[in-house]
Order: structure tokens, then C-alpha cells, then sequence
């Protein structure tokens, strides 16, 4: 029998309602008991956690690992080192390889490439079409059998009505959300930053924050019908969020994410670093307007999740004209401390709410195990420090790539440790 | 001449400017057009200095007034251009921006479709660079000739009103002209189809309208921009018969502006499109005016960031 005990730290637990000075005391990978003055007994291990923050363990439900097809930008290893680094432990991974994730084979590489690792759980996202094409359903059910949690044609939009209709049919059949990357591409598709008082200064294609509005109630509308769960991806818009919660207020299965970049940064962003490529992402940085209807939504309970939509580059790839550089920046290792130091420590947010949208959330929105540390949950577990100062360097990530626009940003907190079933993460 | 001197390494937008910098800039080119008019037009200043004209995209008019330009100041000229072969298919921005680095060249004219290019190779050269235009972003030196021509004509800025009259949404023109008006006092106001004016345009310092007529009203400076249906996406215009009749200048509509109205075009026009022949050719019209000036704005440009007049102090 294996036992651990966390001693002393503060456990933030929302998935039981928990926020007060507990030990844990894990057994065999589960937790065995949560209380005051527990002893690790003989044999035990015990991990000092006496000034740290004790939390379920951080789930990024939006990443792309790359692996198969684009290990030159990131690698399921490279991607589960950042996620550890980052302290998470588990991350769902969207189906946009090459090949795409649309069939058990791939699913099935990914989980054994994931296991061989083992720094981060990986939830692979299976592909909603045959070659995220949009035409024909991909085999969901080989997929939920082989370890997908969800699906989604991630990178790009399902457009056709008919096929996400299907889609939110059929896979009530296995049980996973349809998550959709919200956009439609009928309006403004060549844009290359929000359309807006800076794309007009700019001179760059707009892509309006309507195309994503449009989407989203859509999907709604189609939702109403079919019942299911549905999921919007990375919601960047004040309009996508009211119909968010306007439906949610009608308890249709409806969740959404925002990640820290659009809660933290503007479209003015694009102008202030001179175009550079690192402001360059779908969805855009929206208006401050948007930004801070995102923030009430943290606030209002309406977001479920943040997450990163962590999707690395290599450094020539952004290196080019703002129009020909890639959409995306990573966010694995910059996500919590965004979190701690800017909503947090800003006031925001309460470090209970941001464990929230961090583990119980995503877990919740996923339906995955995690996001609580209740007797006889799984015991993946993040330690954290809410102090130390520390600035974003890029040169110290673990990923690949580094294409992130908050580069010397100056942040308070910093993840300290990651367990993942009772065994703490070795990075070395 | 005004005691303020230049310390910009590039030029790379209006946005960027003083009005100070601006009415300097204009001044110097008031001192160089002079050159123009002398039987031999041609003055030693930049002797021994290496400009690079990099041109990405098609201009036979802004290359050549840079070109001219250069040589009246007798700078040693390179020309790359994508239709020459000059630039290589496929290498990056990056590569192009490290070879010229390696020439080392004291200036360079880029013109690139993509806004915020001639940005990008500012910060990898030691050059000055000029922005000869970035895709839809900006123009400076088409804003400074049009400002230099409007002084001319009208002595100053304040309180003219300056109407820009087409595709608002694609025309770097337009962003380069009205940040320069609106900075030196002018009411400018920018008028088009609804479809064509860009989402948060009054950002840019200027007034929208959505009527000929409106914006033609007592009008000191009538700016028409060249409209090409062609690129539009199919859902912003549907004829050019129809643009026309909708904005199309014409003598008798023109006699809603002032009398003394001046009439402007940043080439190359569209006859028939946005402009009658008759008025593009007729009294009001300074067309021509401005291409002359153009040589004299990009000598005061080159000049400026050359550096010499620092040398010299
Ligand atoms: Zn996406």
C-alpha cells in the first residue's frame, strides 16, 4: 500500500465546497481521507505543503499537443512536460493533428504516447467529421471507446447546420459535449484581428465579433431542439456570453471557456506591440468592452472554464507579416500565474472561484474525473504558491515553442508541485 | 526654418508624428521643390549614400517619384521589386530584411501589401526605413504630398474642411491623409458606400458621412480615391455604373463645395468610375501638382533620415 499526506497547506476544493487548512492523506492513488492532524502512519510519505495552496489538480480542457504530424511545434512529451510545469495535471487535446483524431487508431496513439510519458493526464478530443472536413460524421463511438471525452472539429467551425445538428444527436449516444469552435465563416473569414476601432487604425481585415454571435446562437437554437451537451470553445465576445447565460438560465446543456489572453489583453494590443505576431490569435483579442464582459462572466458563475487554447508555433512560423503568421500563442505555463497575479490578486476573482474555472469547471464541463478531492477521488493534486514574484521567460518553458505575447510580464504565484494519482510529477 | 530637428531613424506612419515633425517635414520639401524648377536639377546632398527601393507590390508612380527623388539628390539607387526577381519567391520577410542588412544600405523605400511590414524590417536594420505603403495601413509620404499641395493652395490647415470621398475601408490613402489633417487642425470628414467604410472608423479622427453631396458642402479640399471593384468582395458594391451615379464626381455636383474648392487624386484615377474626365481635367484640379510635389516631399523625407543635416551641425 502506497500513502502519501499533504500537510498543512490550505486546500481550495470546490468540488466539495471546501476551503480551510487540511491535510490529505492519499492511499493507493485515491484520496483516503481529508482532516485536521491526519498522520501519514508507517511507511507513508509525507509532503510539507505548511504556507501552499492545496488543489484538485488544474485542468486545461483546450490544448493542441500537435503530435501526430507537427512535432517540429510541440509533442505530446514536450506538451504534458509544459502542462506539469504549468501545474496541470491533465489536459484534453484537440483532434487538429496530422492526421486529424477522427478514428480510434490515432486516439489510441495518442493515449499510448500520453501513458509512456506520464507527466499529464491527456483527454484526447476526437474529431466531429471524417477528416475535420465538415461532410460525414467521424466514428464517435470507436472513439469514446478508445479514451475521447469529447468532440469537436477544433481549428475549424462545424458550419454546416445539418452536420452539428447530427453531431449534438449523436453523441448523446456516448455521453461526451460537442464542443465548437465558434465561427461562422461566412463574414469576414480573411480577417486577421478583431474588427474594430484598431482594424480600422490598422488597416487589417476585421473579423467581427458577430461571426462568432452568429455561431453561438445557431448552435443554440439547433441545442434547443436536440438536447445534449454543447460546449463553446474559447467565447471571446459580451454578445456570444449573454447568449450563453440566457440559455444556461433555461438549464439547456450548455457550458463555455474563455482563456486568460482574452480576459487579460485587447485589439489594441495588436497596435501597442507594432503588429507583432504573438497578438495574433482565433479569436481575436476583442474590444475592452468584450474583455470585460468576460471578466463578469467569471464573475456571474457563467463561464465554466478558462483555458488556454494552448497552440504553439515555431518561431520562424511567427516570425513573418502579421497577415501570414499563424493564429495561436501558448499558455500551458502562463495560465495559472495569469490567474493568481491578474484576476486574483486584481481583485476579480476569489482563489476559490479561480480553482473553480481551473479544475472543478473543465472537469464538470468534460464530465471527467478531477476537479474535487473528496474520500475515494482520484487523487491528482496541484500544489501552489500564491507569492513568489516571478517573470514570464520563455526561454524556461517546456514546450517547443514560445510564441506567447506575455513575454517579461512580471507575475505573483507560481505552481510548485503536480501529483498525479497519489505520485508526485518528476520533471527533471 | 523651425529649430526642431529630426531624430527619427524611420518613417513609418503618420500616426507616429508631431505636428512639429509634420510642418518640418513640409518645410524642408518647400526648400527642396526648388531644385526642381532649375535647369540642372540635381544637388550633391546624398552623394555616397545607398538607398534600397523594395518594392513587393506593383507602383509605378510612388517608385518612380522615390526614384527621381533619389537621384536629384544623387543617392546611388537599388531597385528590387517582386516583378524584377529581385526578391526571391519564398524567402521570408526575415531573410530579405538580414541580406539587405548585410549590404548595408543607409536607407529603405518599402512598399508590401501586408500592413505592418516595413514595422517588422525597421526593428532588423539599421537603415532608416520609409514606408512606401502597407496594405491598407498607411501612406505617409502620399499624406505629406497631399498636405504639402493643400498648403500651396490654401496657406494652412486649420479649420479647413477636407472631404475624402471612395473605398475608406482598403485605402491606406485615407488613414495616412486623415491622421495628418486632423493633426494639423483640419475638419476632415471621409465619405463612401456604407459598405466600404470600415467598422470603427470614427477613430480615426474624421467625420463619416454616407452621401456625395454631404460630404462635397462647403468643401475647401475635395479628395476622390481610386475605387477598384474588382478587389471588392462581391457583397459591397454591385456595378461600377452604379458607383457612379451614387459617387461619382461631376462638375455640376462639385458646385456644392466652395469656390475655390481644390479637387485632388492620389492616382491612378478611374475615369468614369469616381471622377467625370472633365473635372479630373479641369479647373479646380491639382492632379498633376501633387505628383510634382511628390518629388519634393520624398527628397525632404530622404534627407531628414538620412542624418546628414546632423552631420553637418
Ligand atoms: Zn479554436
Amino acid at each position: 500500500m502506497e500513502r502519501l499526506l499533504i500537510q498543512g497547506g490550505r486546500l481550495v476544493d470546490p468540488g466539495q465546497g471546501v476551503d480551510d487548512r487540511l491535510d490529505i492523506l492519499i492511499e493507493d492513488g485515491r484520496v483516503e481521507r481529508i482532516g485536521k492532524g491526519l498522520k501519514a502512519g508507517r511507511g507513508g510519505e509525507t509532503v510539507e505543503a505548511e504556507g501552499l495552496i492545496v488543489a484538485p489538480g488544474l485542468i486545461d480542457m483546450h490544448v493542441h499537443l500537435r503530435e501526430p504530424g507537427q512535432e517540429y511545434k510541440e509533442t505530446i512529451e514536450s506538451g504534458t512536460r509544459a502542462a506539469a510545469a504549468g501545474g496541470f495535471t491533465a489536459v484534453a487535446c484537440m483532434p487538429n493533428t496530422q492526421p486529424p483524431n477522427d478514428s480510434r487508431p490515432v486516439t489510441e496513439a495518442i493515449l499510448k504516447e500520453a501513458n509512456r510519458h506520464g507527466y499529464a493526464r491527456v483527454y484526447p478530443i476526437g474529431a466531429i467529421s471524417k477528416g475535420q472536413k465538415g461532410e460525414r460524421l467521424a466514428e464517435v463511438g470507436e472513439m469514446v471507446r478508445a479514451g475521447v471525452v469529447a468532440i469537436s472539429d477544433d481549428g475549424w467551425p462545424v458550419m454546416s447546420p445539418e452536420l452539428m445538428r447530427s453531431a449534438l444527436l449523436y453523441a448523446q449516444h456516448f455521453g461526451v459535449p460537442v464542443i465548437q469552435h465558434a465561427e461562422d465563416l461566412g463574414l469576414g473569414a480573411d480577417g486577421v484581428m478583431h474588427e474594430g476601432e484598431w482594424s480600422a487604425r490598422l488597416g487589417l481585415p476585421g473579423l467581427p465579433g458577430a461571426a462568432e454571435d452568429l455561431m453561438v446562437a445557431r448552435d443554440i437554437l439547433l441545442l434547443e431542439q436536440t438536447g445534449g451537451r454543447y460546449h463553446v470553445a474559447h467565447l471571446s465576445t459580451a454578445r456570444s456570453l449573454e447568449l450563453v447565460r440566457e440559455g444556461k438560465s433555461r438549464d439547456l446543456g450548455l457550458t463555455c471557456e474563455v482563456t486568460p489572453h482574452h480576459l487579460l489583453l485587447t485589439d489594441r494590443e495588436v497596435a501597442d506591440s507594432d503588429f507583432s505576431t504573438q497578438t495574433k490569435m482565433k479569436p481575436p483579442l476583442r474590444s475592452e468592452s468584450d474583455r470585460l464582459a468576460l471578466i463578469a462572466g467569471l464573475q456571474d458563475g457563467t463561464v465554466d472554464a478558462i483555458a488556454s487554447d494552448h497552440a504553439p508555433h515555431h518561431a520562424d512560423e511567427k516570425d513573418v507579416e502579421f497577415s501570414a503568421a499563424p493564429f495561436g500563442i501558448v499558455g500551458l505555463e502562463t495560465t495559472l500565474a495569469l490567474g493568481l497575479d491578474r484576476l486574483v490578486r486584481a481583485d476579480l476573482v476569489s482563489l476559490y472561484r479561480l480553482v473553480e474555472l481551473l479544475s472543478t469547471g473543465p472537469a464538470r464541463a468534460l464530465g471527467i474525473e478531477g476537479g474535487r478531492l473528496a474520500p475515494g477521488d482520484v487523487a491528482d493534486v496541484t500544489l501552489f504558491d500564491t507569492e513568489p514574484r516571478r517573470m514570464v521567460s520563455p526561454k524556461r518553458f517546456q514546450s517547443r515553442s514560445r510564441n506567447t505575447p506575455f513575454l517579461g510580464w512580471r507575475l505573483r504565484g507560481r505552481p510548485v508541485a503536480t501529483f498525479l494519482a497519489g505520485r508526485r510529477v518528476e520533471l527533471s | 526654418m523651425t529649430e526642431l530637428s529630426w531624430t527619427r531613424k524611420d518613417l513609418l506612419g503618420i500616426a507616429d508624428l508631431s505636428a512639429a515633425e509634420i510642418q518640418l517635414l513640409l518645410d524642408t520639401a518647400e526648400s527642396f521643390r526648388e531644385v526642381s524648377l532649375r535647369p540642372i536639377k540635381k544637388v550633391p546632398t546624398l552623394r555616397g549614400r545607398t538607398v534600397v527601393n523594395l518594392f513587393f507590390e506593383p507602383s509605378t508612380r510612388t517608385r518612380s517619384s522615390f526614384e527621381i527623388a533619389e537621384k536629384r539628390l544623387s543617392a546611388d539607387s537599388l531597385n528590387f521589386s517582386s516583378a524584377t526577381s529581385g526578391l526571391v519567391k519564398g524567402e521570408s520577410l526575415v531573410d530579405t530584411a538580414l541580406n539587405l542588412q548585410a549590404m548595408s544600405p543607409d536607407l529603405i523605400v518599402i512598399r508590401h501589401g501586408h500592413p505592418g511590414v516595413p514595422h517588422m524590417l525597421a526593428k532588423r536594420v539599421a537603415a532608416g526605413v520609409i514606408n512606401a505603403g502597407d496594405g491598407a495601413h498607411e501612406h505617409p509620404t502620399q499624406a505629406l504630398l497631399d498636405a504639402f499641395t493643400i498648403r500651396q493652395h490654401k496657406g494652412g490647415f486649420e479649420g479647413l474642411k477636407v472631404s475624402i470621398v471612395g473605398d475608406i475601408e482598403h485605402s491606406r490613402v485615407v488613414r495616412s491623409n486623415v491622421l495628418l489633417l486632423h493633426k494639423l487642425g483640419a475638419e476632415v470628414t471621409v465619405a463612401g458606400p456604407r459598405t466600404m467604410m470600415p467598422v470603427g472608423v470614427e477613430a480615426l479622427g474624421a467625420r463619416a458621412v454616407y452621401s456625395l453631396r454631404e460630404a462635397l458642402e462647403g468643401a475647401d479640399v475635395v479628395m476622390m480615391l481610386r475605387v477598384q471593384l474588382e478587389r471588392q468582395s462581391q457583397a459591397a458594391f454591385p456595378s461600377a455604373r452604379e458607383y457612379f451615379e451614387l459617387f461619382g464626381l461631376t462638375q455640376a455636383r462639385l458646385k456644392a463645395a466652395k469656390r475655390d474648392v481644390i479637387l485632388m487624386h492620389p492616382g491612378p484615377m478611374n475615369r468614369g468610375i469616381e471622377i467625370a474626365s472633365d473635372v479630373a481635367d479641369g479647373r479646380y484640379s491639382v492632379i498633376l501638382e501633387q505628383v510634382a510635389n511628390g518629388v519634393a516631399v520624398r527628397m525632404a523625407v530622404l534627407y531628414l533620415l538620412s542624418g546628414v543635416h546632423r552631420e553637418a551641425e
